[in-house]
């Protein structure tokens, strides 16, 4: 007899295939941008909001070397500063969601809390994307 | 007692047929599980266990998480 001890949250966590009611349904994973920008906490924001500007996003997420979430930079805090370190105007601990939540679920959480995005994390805290929820709305259109 | 493996090692003995045990309500089950899991609730475990499992497979079970 074997105990699988980290059970069906982490098999759902790591995106591996599932069965039931919810299988076909779209989760967190299948639509969050593995494209956003990075950056780390030392870089001066005046760097990062350019190179987050020249790649098309209003958005960076900061992580360490092993792509650990540390924070979140959206558009009001990448309008901050200058020389000042991504550490000084992050957003610190933003809410993330793992990758197998429903994109409904998600969906509400945003609109809820009025926020235009969400890091995707495994449970470990690695970065998988950023969730967009103009991507979420547009994913419900038919 | 139960010998506890990871991800991997589920991985290796699906490949190796094992039969794979969900023990959460029927609910949650229904929602979402491992690919050919069957459900076997706690509550259920020890009446319906060797009527539904082959004893000569191994066997690997699992709930939502560690804690």
């Amino acid at each position: 007899m074997y105990d699988y001890v980290d059970g069906k949250l982490d098999w759902l966590a790591a995106g591996l295939p599932s069965e039931g009611r919810n299988a076909t349904r779209a989760r967190a994973g299948d639509i969050a941008r593995p494209d956003v920008p990075t950056c780390r906490l030392e870089e001066p924001i005046r760097t990062v909001r350019e190179r987050a500007a020249a790649a098309g996003w209003d958005a960076c997420v900061v992580v360490n070397d092993e792509r650990v979430v540390l924070g979140l930079l959206r558009a009001e805090e990448l309008r901050k500063g200058h020389e000042e370190p991504v550490e000084r105007v992050m957003r610190p601990g933003p809410s993330t969601f793992r990758p197998h939540v429903l994109l409904d679920d998600i969906a509400k959480f945003l609109v809820a809390h009025d926020l235009p995005n969400s890091p995707i994390t495994t449970s470990d805290g690695r970065l998988v994307g950023l969730l967009r929820r103009e991507d979420v709305a547009n994913s419900k259109t038919p | 007692m139960p010998q506890a493996i990871d991800r991997k090692d589920v991985q290796r003995l699906m490949g190796e047929g094992a039969q794979v045990v969900e023990v959460l309500p029927k609910e949650e089950f229904e929602e979402d599980h491992l690919p050919g899991a069957i459900s076997l609730p706690l509550r259920s475990l020890e009446t319906e266990a060797k009527d539904r499992l082959d004893p000569a497979r191994p066997v690997l079970v699992y709930c939502w998480d560690a804690a």
